[in-house]
């Protein structure tokens, strides 16, 4: 004797949250009604077991037909077959969309090829993070990347508009499709340290001043890329190592503006030549699309170690970066002023987000 | 050539790739009427094809027109081999033919394929020229009105009830066409859908016709159904009752007057227990031949029929004279005689006394003699002629003289709330048919003002009039327990009361109501032929019998005395019978209290026999007295001297004087009732007593915040809350065992009903306080080992704060009630009684007379203030700004009525029936998962129909058939669905009344997004 058919369809498609958020963490009908039972849905409405059973079957039957309309999020708003209130479509997205910080991580930067979809088994061992919700969040990764990769405007805006996401989590989905484009390299251990906050806030900085569209909003080309004619540019900003007068004079800026504001002046002073080489290569090489995947890391090598051995503070830091930009556009010699501000805006603000344990 | 249809296709939109190469679709699209076809050019390589194509337009006859839908192919052009169908969309133009409904269809559909379900929508334009002919009514019935809603239509008044209609029509089901059972699924499934289509509207075009002839111009409580026979045909019918309706444009002026047959009249039991009916058993010749054509059958043949009475029906009309003509003459005045002799003969007119709907225009309703019910088996081989009408029509006569004899027999002229169903299993097929003998008022059903002479007629009081015997209680060949009424004391009442309509707007109840179940398995052999239905009609009195125990049981367990909307479901299998009766138990304040349950064992002598009899009588007592604490049940405590002396209370005082004139034939009349006594006893000297005990104690009570019925409106509830949501759910359970007992067989029906309620109450525990309201079950044995329950209903949120004031609320109802009804407009408060009373918990709490009744007429001229176009476009708007997607809400509701809103116009009927077809079962998620996508789509494509008539809600929906079929060992499954409903708009009552500043209105519209 069993239940042969069991459904339940409303007009109003119902949806439980707490279901909803346990289908997508990957759980199973038996191990959802289990999750439910032991949060005491079961004495709330004096249901049964079966009851619960019968109800999270029906539910996830619903999200997995859903499913196919949460791919195209827009579609979700003009479809026919469910009528679900827009406060409903936007949680059911905005859920869909999300992903666990400890996931992204692990494939930030990463080619979203069927590769690493293979090897999504072993991230999810490592994070904890079932295999179920993990290939969810990769195919999402991977949705948006494909279709915002041809389109033509702000990122941040086109994932927005195509997906129906909130600002932030836009703000997200840009940062891991610029990682995936840019391939750059996030998994070595001197990096490990970092968030997937510090890095999309990073992505933020290089999107907004270092691509093309961040010049010229009109322009056809995407977000998605840097902008090769500034990297050309940063080349020219070699002079001031190569050129001792300059690297001097520069050093010598610095010191007076800092002189007597930090404790650290004499490691600065001492180190000022190296750090600024650091700084001043990292810009030279982003030309070699190699050289662009290992930016954080460069950073982390050529600067930020030095720093945190000399046991600098983020107001130290956020000192030097300052009188060092700035020192530059008072030599005589220097004439490549617009390049040294866009590039040392985005380094500066990069290197105080990642300035930490 | 009375009419033009103009169909325009302007795009599609989230089609399916049709081309693996490119992914990408070249579309056109087939426009058909009848047997003419346009097509639109192809529009290539694309999945949202704009195709903004002329105007399409067929020329033709406003027959066709009725009968036939418009019917859009959308295919992907392929040069090299055939285009590849991808779905369909049939539209019923029916709508469009009546002034007062839609006027164009326009808007998203969804293109539907029997074996892919939706792919993707289309946007079409649809309008129809109608040329005034003066012909016109020969054979279309076009401007016919047709409702589902079986009471008078909100924005409606009723000038004329007119009575009963009904057809049939015949056609080999194309199912079984194929030659060798070769079977292509979607030419087979389709043929079936276009043949239902046409079918449905040849049928409501016959019946329209009756309806003009009748002078009437619509149809209430229209009711459709197709029987499924097999082999030997596929049976569309419907019944319904013709009215004359007028929109209620301009406060009513007719004056305001009850009438009042007379309440004695000859007399049996009140309720359906003793009816056990006779069960025909059909013998028609034994080698039938089958015509091969089928012949569109004459309208005028079933027609006449109807018409003119047939010797059948004068067989017995004398018999019921009789018994009138003396009671009659026992009564006073011989104006009241004259008065109820007109009322008896506009009745006797008509061959069926029918009414299929369940509420009532105040003063229609004078007095419910209880439920009718008639079944009859009958050997679905044996008929003569498949393909012709005459024996279906045969049967369904038989029934319905059977249930008129009935209807006589407990003193009534009229049967109301009726309906008709059919159980259909192989050969054997079971009809039924069921309803309430009444007597009705003639004020709507005789032609001309009446005003006058009825001016005299007797004023039945409101709240408890109905509930005054009919028959003639000196002719009770049965115990029966008469007493006076409680409420009036003037005439008798039943102890308990079952019928089939809804609880009228106007009674005096106490407490609340709530869903009461008797459910029912009974084995039986497996067999062929004859044989097989001898054994079927032998089992139905006893089923039949016990459904009425249980019933009553579980009425007096919940401390109720009466019954409303009743549905007795038989369901005939290879192996058993299934029996479901649902019902809302209610506590009729004219009615005396229930009494308890009393077990008594039939040899006491065993010790520990009598403690468990004793036991069982503790639990039972207490489980009464939960239940009367539970459903607010705490009648004023009946001093028994009362009895005999009327005392009138102080609302009935206006109408004394015409009452007097009854007691007369009252004093006389002894009281039957003994003492105070009526404890109901039951034996349990056998097994099936203790089971009925235990079956008594194991129906859980409702969780805390719920409450259920199955009627249009919970009795004792009013203050609604706009959040509604209508579901169906559907439980297929296998039993494996193949030896099961009675007992065991019962114990899993009741089981998965009960467990189907407690899942619905746990999916809804967001909406408490709430309560379901027509709680609609429908039961199948779609094959051996299957039982098939079908759920829908309506769950309705309503206002915590006002429950406890409720009492006090249903006293200030009468009190509205006795000041409006010095009102010159009392007709119109009345009928619109059930939203006004929706309209009070917007008012103020206090709950002023005046709040309560002054909505409803500020809507009215509202109304008639602002056309209809701009109120439509006015509901409309509030959509998008609530939904903020291009996808209109749409309400759905098996009720007549949107809490806290106003129809302020009914755009058509809505009939669509659709089939799914599955050859990759596991991969669609399984039987579920099948299913579920398919109600689903069944729900989206209802509501883009409905929005594409610019309507945003259906009223009165329905799923009247869901058929499914499965073979898992194919991987396939197969589901028929028919669903029905009324599409209207309807406005915020908070919208209507923006100018009048309401504090609630604010939280009222808020509240409006919650619910559909």
């Amino acid at each position: 004797m069993s239940v042969e058919l069991d459904v339940f369809v409303g007009n109003t498609t119902i949806m439980d949250k707490e279901v909803y958020q346990l289908w997508l963490n990957g759980y199973t009908v038996n191990d959802a009604v289990k999750v439910r039972i032991e949060g005491g849905v079961m004495e709330e409405c004096e249901a049964s077991a079966d009851v619960l059973l019968s109800d999270t079957m029906d539910q996830y039957r619903t999200f997995q037909m859903c499913e196919r309309l949460l791919h195209h999020p827009a579609k979700l708003a003009n479809q026919l077959l469910f009528q679900i209130p827009p406060d409903r479509q936007a949680m059911l997205i905005e859920r869909y969309y999300a992903f666990d910080d400890l996931f992204v991580r692990e494939v930030l930067g990463k080619k979203l090829s069927k590769g690493t979809k293979k090897d999504l088994d072993d991230v999810s061992a490592k994070t904890g993070v079932s295999l179920k919700s993990c290939r969810r969040q990769f195919d999402n990764f991977k949705r948006v990347f494909k279709v915002v990769e041809e389109l033509k405007g702000p990122l941040v805006e086109n994932i927005r508009q195509h997906f129906l996401l909130p600002d932030q989590l836009a703000r997200d989905y840009a940062a891991i499709v610029f990682f995936a484009n840019n391939r750059f390299e996030t998994g070595k251990k001197k990096l490990l340290y970092l968030t997937f906050q510090d890095f999309a806030f990073c992505a933020g900085q290089l999107i907004n001043h270092w691509t093309l569209g961040a010049v010229d909003s009109m322009m056809e080309d995407m977000d998605v890329d840097l902008d090769k004619e500034f990297l050309q540019d940063l080349k020219d900003l070699k002079i001031l190592i190569t050129d001792k007068d300059l690297l001097d004079q520069h050093k010598s800026l610095v010191c007076t503006a800092l002189r007597g504001k930090t404790s650290v002046f004499n490691e600065m002073e001492a180190n000022f030549k190296n750090l600024s080489r650091g700084l001043v290569n990292i810009a030279a090489k982003l030309i070699n699309a190699k050289d662009v995947r290992d930016f954080f890391i460069d950073l982390v090598e050529k600067f930020i170690e030095p720093c945190r051995s000399d046991k600098w503070t983020s107001i130290d830091m956020n000192l030097f970066l300052t009188h060092y930009t700035n020192s530059a556009h008072i030599l005589d010699t220097f004439k490549h002023h617009a390049v040294w501000t866009r590039y040392m805006g985005v380094i500066k603000s990069c290197i105080l987000r990642m300035y930490h344990d | 050539m009375p009419g033009k249809l103009k169909a325009k296709i302007v795009a599609g939109r989230h089609l399916p790739v049709m081309d693996r190469a490119s992914d990408l679709t070249d579309a056109f699209v087939e426009v058909k009427f009848g047997n003419t076809t346009y097509k639109t050019d192809v529009y290539p390589k694309s999945l949202n094809p704009q195709w903004n194509s002329e105007w399409f337009k067929f020329e033709v006859d406003d027959e066709d027109l009725q009968d036939e839908p418009l019917q859009i192919t959308v295919l992907d052009h392929d040069t090299y081999s055939a285009n590849d169908a991808i779905g369909k969309v049939y539209i019923d133009i029916d709508p469009l033919l009546c002034s007062e409904a839609a006027t164009v269809i326009s808007g998203w559909l969804p293109i539907y394929d029997t074996i892919h379900g939706i792919r993707g929508e289309i946007n079409v334009l649809v309008k129809v020229d109608l040329f005034n002919d003066l012909n016109r009514f020969r054979q279309s019935s076009c401007g016919v009105k047709f409702f589902c809603t079986t009471s008078i239509p909100r924005c409606y008044r009723a000038i004329m009830v007119h009575g009963f209609v009904e057809e049939l029509v015949v056609n080999e089901d194309p199912e079984y066409q194929w030659i060798d059972r070769i079977r292509t699924p979607r030419a087979s499934n389709e043929a079936r859908q276009r043949l239902i289509f046409l079918m449905s509207g040849e049928l409501q075009r016959k019946i329209g016709l009756k309806v003009l002839e009748m002078g009437g111009n619509a149809v209430v409580g229209y009711l459709q159904c197709f029987d499924l026979e097999g082999e030997s045909g596929l049976v569309v019918r419907a019944i319904g009752t013709a009215c004359t309706l007028e929109k209620i444009s301009t406060l009513p002026s007719t004056a305001t007057h009850q009438s009042n047959s007379s309440p004695s009249k000859d007399m049996k039991e009140p309720v359906f227990g003793e009816e056990v009916p006779g069960i025909p058993l059909s013998s028609g010749p034994p080698t039938p031949l089958r015509a091969q054509t089928f012949s569109s059958f004459s309208p005028s043949k079933s027609y006449s029929r109807q018409s003119s009475s047939s010797d059948t029906e004068l067989s017995l009309t004398p018999k019921t004279g009789m018994g009138s003509g003396g009671s009659a003459g026992k009564e006073a005045g011989p104006l009241k005689a004259l008065l109820r002799q007109q009322t008896q003969s506009a009745l006797e007119q008509r061959e069926y006394p029918f009414f299929t709907l369940t509420s009532f225009p105040s003063g229609f309703l004078l007095h419910v003699g209880g439920v009718v019910s008639a079944r009859s088996v009958k050997l679905l081989d044996r008929i003569h002629n498949p393909d012709e009408p005459e024996t279906r029509d045969a049967w369904w006569e038989e029934i319905r003289q059977e249930i008129k004899s009935h209807a006589k027999a407990l003193g009534c002229h009229a049967v109301v709330g009726y309906s008709e169903s059919t159980s259909i299993c192989e050969e054997v097929c079971i009809l039924s048919a069921s309803g309430t003998a009444a007597i009705l008022s003639s004020r709507f059903m005789q032609d001309g003002p009446l005003d006058t002479e009825h001016r005299f007629e007797e004023v039945v009081p409101p709240g408890c009039g109905f509930c005054h015997i009919p028959y003639d209680e000196l002719n009770i060949p049965f115990p029966a327990q008469l007493t006076y009424c409680y409420s009036c004391r003037r005439s008798k009442v039943p102890d308990v009361l079952f019928t089939t309509i809804d609880l009228p707007a106007d009674a005096n109840i106490t407490g609340k109501g709530c869903l009461i179940q008797a459910r029912l398995c009974r084995t039986k052999k497996k067999a062929q032929g004859e044989g097989n239905a001898t054994a079927i009609s032998n089992l139905l009195p006893f089923l039949e019998y016990e459904l009425h125990t249980q019933l009553m049981n579980k009425l007096k367990l919940r401390g109720m005395n009466a019954l409303f909307g009743l549905r007795i479901q038989i369901s005939v299998g290879e192996t058993m019978l299934l029996g479901l009766a649902s019902a809302t138990g209610v506590y009729l304040t004219a009615l005396p209290g229930p009494g308890g349950i009393q077990i008594a064992g039939k040899t006491p002598s065993d010790i520990t026999y009598e403690q468990h009899i004793s036991n069982m009588q503790k639990k039972i007592n207490d489980t009464i007295a939960k239940n009367k604490d539970l459903y607010e049940i705490n009648p004023p405590e009946v001093v028994e001297e009362i009895i005999g002396s009327p005392i009138p209370e102080p609302r009935q005082r206006s109408r004394l004087f015409r009452s007097q004139s009854e007691s007369s034939d009252e004093v006389s009349e002894l009281d039957l009732s003994h003492g105070k006594k009526d404890a109901f006893v039951l034996e349990i000297d056998d097994t099936d007593a203790v089971e009925d005990i235990h079956a008594l104690l194991t129906d859980s009570p409702t969780p805390q915040g719920f409450y259920s019925c199955n009627t249009e409106i919970m009795p004792g509830i009013q203050n609604w809350t706009s959040a509604i949501q209508m579901f169906t759910s559907v439980r297929v359970f296998r039993l494996n065992n193949a030896n099961l007992t009675n007992q065991g067989l019962n114990k899993i029906f009741s089981d998965l009903c009960e467990n189907l309620l407690k899942s619905l109450y746990f999916k809804l525990r967001s909406m408490v306080p709430c309560c379901l309201c027509h709680l609609n079950f429908t039961v199948a044995i779609p094959e051996d080992e299957l039982i098939q329950v079908a759920v829908t209903a309506v769950a309705m949120s309503f206002d915590k704060e006002q429950i406890l004031e409720n009492g006090k609320q249903s006293g200030e109802k009468t009190l509205t009630k006795a000041i409006t009804e010095n009102d010159e407009q009392l007709q119109f408060n009345l009928e619109l009684n059930p939203e006004s009373s929706h309209a009070n918990p917007l008012s103020s709490p206090k709950g002023l007379s005046e709040v309560g009744s002054h909505p409803s007429a500020r809507a009215s001229s509202m109304e008639k203030a602002s056309p209809l176009p701009e109120g439509r476009s006015r509901s409309l708007r509030s959509n998008r700004s609530y939904s903020g997607t291009s996808v209109a809400v749409v309400k759905m509701t098996p009720l007549s009525f949107i809490p806290g809103a106003k129809i302020i116009k009914y755009l058509g009927i809505i009939n669509m029936f659709f089939i799914r077809e599955t050859t990759s079962l596991r991969e669609e998620g399984g039987v579920s998962g099948f299913l579920h996508s398919f109600i689903a789509e069944v729900f989206a494509m209802v509501r883009a129909h409905v929005a594409a008539l610019g309507g945003n809600a259906v009223v009165s929906y329905s799923m009247k058939e869901c058929v499914f079929m499965e073979n898992p060992n194919k991987n396939q499954a197969q589901c028929l669905i028919n669903v029905s409903g009324d599409a209207v708009i309807f406005v915020r009552e908070s919208e209507l009344e923006a100018a009048s500043v309401q504090p609630q209105s604010t939280t009222h519209t808020s509240n409006g997004g919650e619910g559909t």
